[in-house]
């Protein structure tokens, strides 16, 4: 589970954002919702630990981020955050199972490879795993960073617009597949979002302001 | 798995990872092929002039009379009498005295006139047969028995001067009674047999005549002329008759030699010597180090040229291996985000790069050194071919090549210092909100 308290983040002059506390316990999917500019991605950030706040509490299970040293966010990060981003990156030139294989390694030190094909099979990628990155609809490319993002089977999956560039269709697809997922490995999902699409299908809802 | 991402990233932007390649591989190539070649160069050079201190020989140029007579590459300088080197070749202060005397070649290879003792000055071994003992008994070289296909008690004319092209002498044909064991020095490439042969295979064609009729003579010889010893051949038929059997010996009186190398008792007079020789006779006496010394000084200019050319090449190389690392990095900034994401740690990302940057220097390094060999193969078909010279390219001269090792990788860690210590000090966060 993830909980917040009282964060308080400032990228420095004028724009200072007070976050209201968050709660998502494993399972479970909290959508973050708000008009840009209201901080969704920093908060998406902060709690991925890819930035620390002035001031606060994140904590995921027992540990809190923001007293961690960053070579221990690194290896935390790594092992039980998940991160699905609105567009998707990959290494360019492994593979899309070297690029989940990658992901498990880079963690814990060992490739999953027999894991990471499961997952990718799961998302209906059985045919594009051999595939370069680049080769895959973005569709299909959304669907290999979620197989990433849970290699590890990650206490905290974290998703950044996941569904906006996608049409209707596959938006409902990965919505599901994100959902569905995260109960399946009894991970917290937190989706950022100004999608109209998502917050008609998710009721637990924050809207930042 | 660090090294396995880089590899396959490498070899994901081919054009720019082959020009790379081919940058350093020039380079890297044509500086092994200089290290070898200055190396094998040297020390073929150095071990024939081992035991000389003196070359005895006509007057003209020093380099030429130690190019011909040590090393056989060159035309003689002209003859000398041998009644007169003999005054020196006895004097107290010598040590050993080896007369050469050079006439005729079989199929280019050179037919020396000269004493048991050139072999033994080379440590060269009989290793079949014996020494030549008679007139027009010779003993070949190893390489002269491997190439020309020659045995023991196989007999062959010489044609006269130094080009494959002269005159044969049909008169006496020459026989071998020995092959002298290989030494990688100059006697492996020669025909060695007594200096009367030599005397007996020319007495008939310009018995004594004034001494202007022979310079006449090594001057055509010199420069490689066809020489018509017909013409001579009633000129002279008074003077002072000659046999033409080889069992008689032939009288030293008035006879010409090439050469003498002389190894000196007496070190000191070596200077006082090459004075003296040229002021009191018409003979000079060259110092095959300082000659060789003075050779290198001249081609050591062009290697020096060259040597900068290829460092310039290299560093053309580490600036392109630069510019693909800096110019890629816009690119991948997404890629090295993502890889930080999934927990890679800023060291990790350093390490990507800058194996990224060594791979290819490693992979450069070792397509030069095969292709500088290649090259030092092809130098020493033509090399061989022209001046008997023949170079090892499996030879590795460890020191050399090892600073070069070093360089290459140098440059590799220096071309990839800056985009590595960029993707180390990315801002995730940023990269990612901005994406």
């Amino acid at each position: 589970m993830i909980s917040t308290r009282n964060i308080q983040f400032s990228y420095g002059k004028g724009t200072e954002f007070n976050f209201p506390d968050i709660t998502a316990q494993r399972g479970e999917t909290l959508l973050i919702t708000g008009g840009s500019g209201k901080g969704k991605t920093t908060l998406l950030h902060l709690l991925g630990g890819l930035l620390k706040p002035q001031s606060g509490e994140i904590r995921i299970e027992d540990t809190n981020l923001p007293t961690l040293s960053d070579k221990k966010l690194d290896r935390f990060r790594g092992q039980n955050i998940g991160l699905v981003l609105q567009q998707s990156y990959f290494v360019e030139s492994l593979s899309v199972e070297e690029n989940v294989v990658l992901a498990s390694w880079l963690a814990t030190g060992r490739q999953a490879v027999q894991k990471a094909r499961q997952l990718l099979e799961q998302l209906g990628l059985k045919d594009q795993m051999h595939k370069l990155p680049s080769q895959l609809s973005i569709g299909q490319q959304q669907r290999a960073s979620i197989a990433r993002a849970l290699i590890n089977e990650p206490k905290l999956l974290l998703a950044d617009e996941p569904t906006s560039s996608l049409d209707d269709e596959n938006a409902f697809i990965v919505a599901d597949m994100l959902s569905g997922l995260a109960k399946q490995y009894g991970t917290a999902l937190v989706i950022v979002t100004h999608d109209q699409r998502l917050k008609d299908r998710f009721s637990n809802q924050i809207t930042l302001s | 798995m660090i090294t396995k991402i880089a590899w396959r990233n490498i070899w994901f932007k081919p054009l720019n990872t082959l020009l790379s390649i081919i940058l350093l591989t020039a380079s890297v190539a044509i500086i092994t092929l200089l290290i070898l070649l200055q190396n094998q160069f040297e020390k073929k050079f150095n071990s024939n002039i081992d035991g000389i201190d003196l070359v005895l020989g006509a007057q003209g140029s020093p380099l030429q009379l130690i190019l011909s007579s040590v090393y056989q590459v060159d035309a003689p300088t002209g003859n000398i009498n041998y009644t007169e080197a003999k005054k020196w070749m006895d004097h107290p202060f010598v040590e050993t005295a080896i007369p050469l005397a050079f006439g005729d070649n079989y199929r280019g290879f050179r037919i020396v006139g000269t004493t048991p003792d050139y072999l033994k000055k080379y440590d060269a071994k009989i290793q079949q047969g014996k020494i030549f003992s008679t007139n027009f008994e010779v003993v070949i070289g190893s390489a002269v028995a491997e190439k020309m296909k020659l045995k023991i008690g196989d007999t062959f004319f010489g044609s006269h001067g130094d080009s494959e092209e002269g005159e044969v002498h049909k008169d006496h044909a020459y026989k071998v009674v020995g092959i002298s064991a290989e030494t990688g020095k100059v006697v492996d490439n020669l025909i060695l047999c007594n200096i009367q042969s030599v005397w007996a295979m020319h007495d008939h064609d310009h018995a004594e005549g004034e001494e202007h009729s022979h310079d006449e003579h090594e001057h055509h010889e010199a420069a490689g002329e066809v020489h018509n010893h017909d013409e001579h051949d009633h000129d002279h038929e008074n003077e002072e008759a000659h046999n033409h059997t080889e069992e008689i010996q032939i009288s030293e009186e008035g006879k010409e030699i090439t050469a003498v190398l002389i190894k000196m008792k007496n070190k000191p007079a070596l200077l006082s010597w090459q004075f003296m020789i040229p002021m009191n006779t018409k003979m000079q006496a060259a110092s095959p180090g300082k000659e060789i010394n003075r050779l290198f000084g001249l081609f050591g200019i062009g290697l020096q040229a060259l040597q900068y050319l290829a460092y310039g090449i290299m560093l053309i190389s580490g600036i392109s291996i630069f510019i693909a690392l800096y110019n890629t990095l816009k690119e991948r900034k997404y890629e090295f985000a993502l890889l930080r994401v999934n927990g890679a740690s800023r060291f990790q990302l350093l390490a990507l790069v800058l194996i990224e940057s060594l791979l290819l220097c490693i992979t450069g390094f070792l397509f030069g050194t095969i292709v500088g060999r290649i090259a030092l193969v092809l130098i020493s078909g033509s090399s061989e071919e022209e001046f008997k010279m023949s170079f090892n390219p499996l030879e590795f001269v460890w020191e050399k090549e090892g600073y070069l090792f070093l360089l290459t990788i140098f440059v590799g860690i220096l071309a990839a210092v800056i985009p590595a210590v960029k993707a180390y000090s990315l801002n995730i966060s940023k990269t990612l909100a901005n994406a």
